[in-house]
């Protein structure tokens, strides 16, 4: 199978960071707003650069987001940027008044996602983000996997106009794609051709998909890897596509098991090529505190559990 | 060209009509602080505001922007739009039908001129319109940005948020109201949820607060001079605008029924009939 080398662990919030800042010095109407976390956005470098351009809110976060909507009614682009939870479950409304029916160009930046924030416990893991935030008319969904595709996310949700929500997270992970390889919104893309079961994976799951892929490989099974990184809209015709030629698919998401990618892929299947499919989420529980490798094994979100849904899912074939 | 207050008088008298004809015709709607804030809109739109119906655009470059943070005043808001130009007053005939730009609460989607921003859901209109104050003084512009807040709505914790975003961004051109009329959906405010010494509170949070008679145009001038004069001082300034729901008639003034209520045909005659005909004509 195509071979990924990690180029070094390093946080997917950083690769925001980064994008961030081309972003801005590409565009003098990116503007940065943050509500008391400036450094765990990795906001620190565009702060410094564009001092006038970098807005605390403090710890107000629906203020923010409708200050985001006007600040973008004066034709600014703000990116907007707390921990998921508190940028999505806490200003649910705000998002649904102010930018999404607002139709405001505004970024929701939303760090932290899913499980692997770790430590904090179930306070601030937010597995319901997605399905909140998929709910949402007009919104695009974003969740790259690593450093290098979040920092080109960042650049494409900065020139696409209208609302975003981009899903990233704390822990440092591997750093394996393509750094030049330009974000296309809407598009999924095949980490690795297969013929026996499609591996469909968003952000941190995409290298244990990968991970997967490699140990089915020394079963003897070819698996396809396609990495979703824009959730909505949805890559429909790329996982017909992927189904129609392997037969059957796994859907692996750091998310619950409710109106995440899980669903968002059974619900083409369903429609257009209904195949078996196996389903590695979180399922219908909260977190808890831990290390974020060892919450992903605990919750069966790792390499071995998506190697074992594949086997599960050929075998119903 | 400013109205004199008289002037002024027969266009706030024409509001009210537009108000209890538009919600009579539509069967619902919210009359009463739609008539407790028209007096106070009718300065703002027609001799406050510098805004060109004509040239107008969303983004509010080069105008002053004015935000209805309690959205369901909508009645009062179309009509005064209308008014002055950004759409025809024949349109207020489709207040809350299926397809009219003239949706139950503000909407962009429809893009019905003059309008920057949905509102309704209470409490965020204030945070917007910060938004758009900074945003001006970014691109430095010397325009305006008028808020206006229910004291109901004020119950709302994102509105004090927004004022200590205001303060702390020293945003001086922006000049929010509130239509202090006292009155909720569930009853009088000091009953339901009591809001205290509301300018006490302005004004511990750092706001050039001023209290005016809202249904008094030299009144509501002044407070609206003293509030421009606060350009430059770094704050931003509340004017609490004393009010009574339902002002205008005798049957709806000074009772929370009115909140949300459509006046029936007779109702409705009744109405007109105290409020008598103007130059200007129904829609």
């Amino acid at each position: 199978m195509k071979k990924y080398i990690d180029s070094g662990k390093v946080d997917t919030r950083s690769g925001f960071g980064a994008g961030l800042l081309e972003a801005g010095k590409a565009n003098d109407q990116v503007v940065a707003l943050t509500a008391d976390l400036k450094g765990s956005l990795k906001m620190d470098a565009f702060a410094k650069e564009f001092p006038e351009r970098f807005i605390q809110c403090g710890i107000a976060e629906a203020n923010m987001i409708g200050a985001a909507a006007g600040l973008a009614i004066t034709g600014k682009i703000p990116f907007v940027g707390s921990f998921a939870e508190f940028v999505t479950g806490r200003v649910y409304d705000q998002i649904r008044q102010e930018v999404c029916y607002g139709n405001t160009n505004v970024k929701i930046a939303s760090s932290h996602a899913g499980i692997t924030l770790g430590e904090d416990g179930a306070t601030h893991q937010t597995m319901e983000d997605i399905a909140l935030m998929r709910a949402l008319p007009g919104m695009v969904v974003i969740n790259p996997c690593d450093f290098n595709q979040t920092k080109q996310a960042t650049i494409a949700a900065a020139k696409y106009v209208g609302p975003v929500y981009l899903r990233f997270g704390r822990p440092a992970v591997p750093n394996f794609t393509d750094p030049e390889e330009p974000f296309v919104i809407g598009k999924a893309i095949v980490m690795n051709e297969g013929k026996d079961v499609t591996l469909i994976a968003t952000g941190h799951t995409v290298w244990e998909a990968l991970g997967a892929a490699e140990a089915l490989e020394a079963e003897g099974i070819s698996a396809e890897v396609i990495d979703i990184a824009t959730i909505k809209p949805l890559d429909e015709e790329a996982i017909v596509a992927s189904a129609q030629k392997t037969g059957c698919v796994v859907v692996a998401e750091e998310h619950n098991a409710f109106g995440g990618l899980s669903e968002a892929v059974a619900g083409v299947l369903a429609a257009k090529c209904p195949k078996p499919v196996e389903f590695v989420n979180g399922g219908d529980r909260f977190g808890q505190s831990g290390t974020p490798s060892a919450l992903m094994a605990a919750y069966g979100l790792d390499a071995p559990h998506i190697a074992e849904a594949a086997k599960k899912a050929i075998a119903r074939k | 060209m400013a109205k004199s207050f008289e002037e002024l008088q027969t266009i706030a008298t024409q509001v009210r009509r537009d108000i209890l004809r538009m919600v009579c015709m539509a069967k619902s709607g919210h009359p009463g602080g739609s008539m407790s804030s028209t007096d106070i809109l009718t300065y703002l739109f027609f001799n406050q505001m510098k805004h060109d119906p004509a040239t107008w655009t969303r983004s509010g470059k080069g105008q002053d922007a004015f935000i209805p943070s309690a959205g369901h005043l909508a009645p009062v808001y179309y009509s005064l739009l209308a008014r002055t130009g950004y759409f025809p007053v024949s349109e207020l005939a489709t207040l809350r039908q299926m397809g009219s730009r003239l949706q139950g609460h503000p909407s962009v989607d429809k893009k019905l001129p003059g309008v920057f921003q949905p509102s309704g859901s209470l409490g965020q209109g204030l945070s917007c319109a910060a938004g758009i104050a900074l945003g001006k003084k970014m691109d430095k512009e010397d325009n305006f940005v008028y808020c206006l807040c229910g004291d109901g709505e004020s119950e709302e914790g994102q509105i004090w948020e927004a004022g200590m975003f205001a303060v702390f961004h020293k945003l001086d051109n922006l000049i929010a109201f509130t239509d202090w009329n006292e009155k909720q959906i569930d009853g009088p405010v000091e009953e339901v949820a009591a809001l205290g010494d509301l300018a006490a509170k302005w004004e511990a949070w750092g706001w050039n607060v001023i209290v005016a008679d809202g249904h008094d145009f030299d009144s509501i001038a002044k407070a609206f001079e003293l509030a421009k004069a606060g350009k430059g001082s770094g704050k931003p300034s509340m004017i609490l605008f004393k009010t009574e729901m339902g002002h205008g008639v005798d049957f709806m003034a000074g009772t929370h029924k009115w909140h949300g209520a459509a006046p029936k045909p007779e109702q409705l005659e009744e109405a007109l009939k105290q409020l008598g005909e103007t130059a200007l004509g129904d829609f």
